[in-house]
């Protein structure tokens, strides 16, 4: 408990996230088998990989809204196993979070879902808020809508006010889970540089899930292939395109005929 | 497997998927109740939860309250008459629904009612990874979801309770007295009679305990929801089942403490 408090108190939030033989299983289900992978502090990481392979279930272990069945979560030197659960949530200030699925909070508005970071934990006026929640709007290319339910707006417009919500407390980590699907191209461009320049202007360490190759040599620093429960190999878009592993050279070309079978 | 091993198998898969749902709910209520006393205190969420979970009730509640006072003095009016106690007409229903069928069958309504309602929405708010955002924006959900919905049940299904008492009782008397024939002065005069305070509060503690109960079970069952559509639907049925069952077994225990 004390040693949880302390860490969160004095929090050397750079932004480094190792992941140390991560196990984890639904039932029968072995989805991860020993996932290794560290993402240094500043640096854009795309997960790619398989439908169904455990994307999302390794972004769900870097927030803690699930547990390793073996093998460690370590962010910023804390393994989140030895966080109480109440310093866990003190903990997740540092992260913003983009759902697969936008997850927006379907009572509130547009504006609201942005500001809701901002409402539970800063104490700013509504003006102030609002202001906010526009600017990250914008910043996503969506204006207008700010009072707006999130049930009235399209698929790619909820995953961007998705994004604006997960961008607004300008958090140390951020992880996206497929920013880019379900975008036209130019949005799909717009949203990329967002992510790249976050990392770089903003020294964030991102980890962004995505089947969009294109997306994905545009913001990576480093690229790393999921493949059955493990991390099949981490390079720069340089060397995972010019990689020798079949495997990977089947993925990022998305042929039929290769080494992973389809099934 | 012999048809007895796969018997008891199967019995002893269900004593523990009981305890394990028991073991949850009381854990949920554990932490519900913890949060009470923990700032940030929610009073807009929680006056829209008293808002839906109270004043959206009151139409059935009284209902079923002027319709129950009505029969009982009807049915009570039969029976008594066979030993000529029809005087004590205005008695047993005053008894009957402050003690009993007020709260009971308040809590039976709103478990129905709200119960379903609170655990479609926070089944729907699992499914959609509603409850993980959240998470991630540093809330805790049984904070800012289940903590205002349990402090809602347990103010206002003694608030309902009272209504439900005292319609009740209209519907008894107009019954009794214009359409039996009974005398205005002496119905009155019979139903206050006997009725003491202990009477009320302990309906009225029924209550709140009632309200609690289809609270907390009910948002639990809508985090135990998994799977889309059919899973919020299976949350929401077994919400309504289970805080009913619960509220008439816990109904004898907390009369047999309080009498
Ligand atoms: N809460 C859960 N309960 C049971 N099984 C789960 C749960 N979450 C994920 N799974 C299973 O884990 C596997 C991996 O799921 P995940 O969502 O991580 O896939 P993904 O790699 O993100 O796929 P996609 O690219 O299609 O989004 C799936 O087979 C899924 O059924
Ligand atoms: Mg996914």
């Amino acid at each position: 408990m004390t040693d949880g408090i302390r860490s969160v108190v004095t929090p050397h939030t750079n932004g480094m996230i190792e992941l140390r033989n991560v196990y984890k299983s639904f039932g029968n289900h072995h989805v991860l088998r020993g996932v290794n992978l560290t993402v240094a502090a500043g640096e854009g990481m795309v997960v790619i990989g398989g439908s169904g392979t455990g994307k999302s279930v390794i972004l769900k272990h870097i927030i803690g809204l699930m547990q390793p069945d073996a093998g460690e979560v370590i962010i910023d030197g804390q393994n989140l196993a030895d966080l109480s659960e109440r310093d866990l949530f003190e903990f997740r200030k540092r992260f913003g979070m983009l759902f697969q699925g936008a997850a927006l909070f379907d009572s509130l508005t547009v504006w609201e879902n942005v500001a809701f970071g901002l409402k539970e934990h800063r104490f700013l006026a509504k003006d102030e808020m609002m202001e906010i929640a526009r600017q990250k709007l914008t910043k996503v290319g969506l204006s207008g809508i700010e009072e707006k339910m999130p049930a009235d707006l399209s698929g790619g417009m909820k995953k961007r006010v998705g994004l604006a919500r997960a961008i607004a407390m300008n958090p140390k980590i951020i992880l996206y889970d497929e920013p880019t699907t379900g975008l036209d191209p130019i949005m799909s461009d717009v949203i990329n540089q967002l992510i790249s320049e976050m990392n770089r202007d903003l020294a964030v360490t991102s980890v962004t899930i995505t089947h969009d190759m294109k997306s994905a040599y545009s913001i990576a620093n480093k690229i790393a292939m999921l493949y059955h429960g493990e991390i099949l190999e981490v390079g720069t878009p340089e060397e995972i395109q010019n990689s020798d592993n079949p495997v990977i050279q089947q993925f990022i070309h998305g042929r039929s005929e290769g080494p992973i079978q389809i099934d | 497997m012999s048809p007895i091993k796969s018997l008891i198998d199967r019995l002893g898969r269900g004593v523990i998927d009981f305890l394990a749902e028991m073991g949850g709910m009381g854990l949920l209520f554990f932490k519900a109740t913890l949060f009470i006393f923990r700032p940030p205190y929610r009073f807009r969420n929680l006056f829209k939860q008293m808002e839906s979970i109270g004043v959206g009730s009151i139409p059935v509640v009284l209902i079923t309250a002027v319709f129950t006072g009505m029969v009982l003095a009807l049915q009570s009016y039969t029976g008594f008459k066979r030993f000529n106690a029809e005087g004590l007409v205005g008695t047993v229903v005053a008894l009957s629904m402050t003690r009993e069928l007020g709260p009971v069958l308040t809590g039976l309504i709103v478990a129905g009612r709200a119960g379903a309602a609170i655990a479609a929405e926070l089944g729907t708010m699992k499914v959609t990874e509603q409850v993980d955002a959240l998470a991630t924006l540093a809330v805790d959900p049984v904070q800012y979801l289940v903590t205002p919905r349990f402090v809602a049940g347990i103010v206002m299904l003694p608030v309902l309770t009272i209504f439900s008492d005292l319609i009740g009782i209209v519907g008894g008397y107009a019954v009794a007295v214009k359409v039996l024939g009974a005398n205005a002065g002496v119905y009155l005069q019979r139903t206050t009679q006997y009725l003491e305070l202990e009477d009320l509060l302990g309906g009225l503690v029924k209550a709140a305990v009632f309200g609690g109960i289809i609270a907390g079970v009910s948002c639990y069952k809508g985090f135990q929801a998994e799977g889309g559509a059919e899973g919020v639907g299976r949350a929401t049925t077994g919400a309504v089942v289970v805080s009913e069952m619960l509220i008439l077994i816990s109904n004898y225990y907390v009369t047999a403490f309080l009498r």
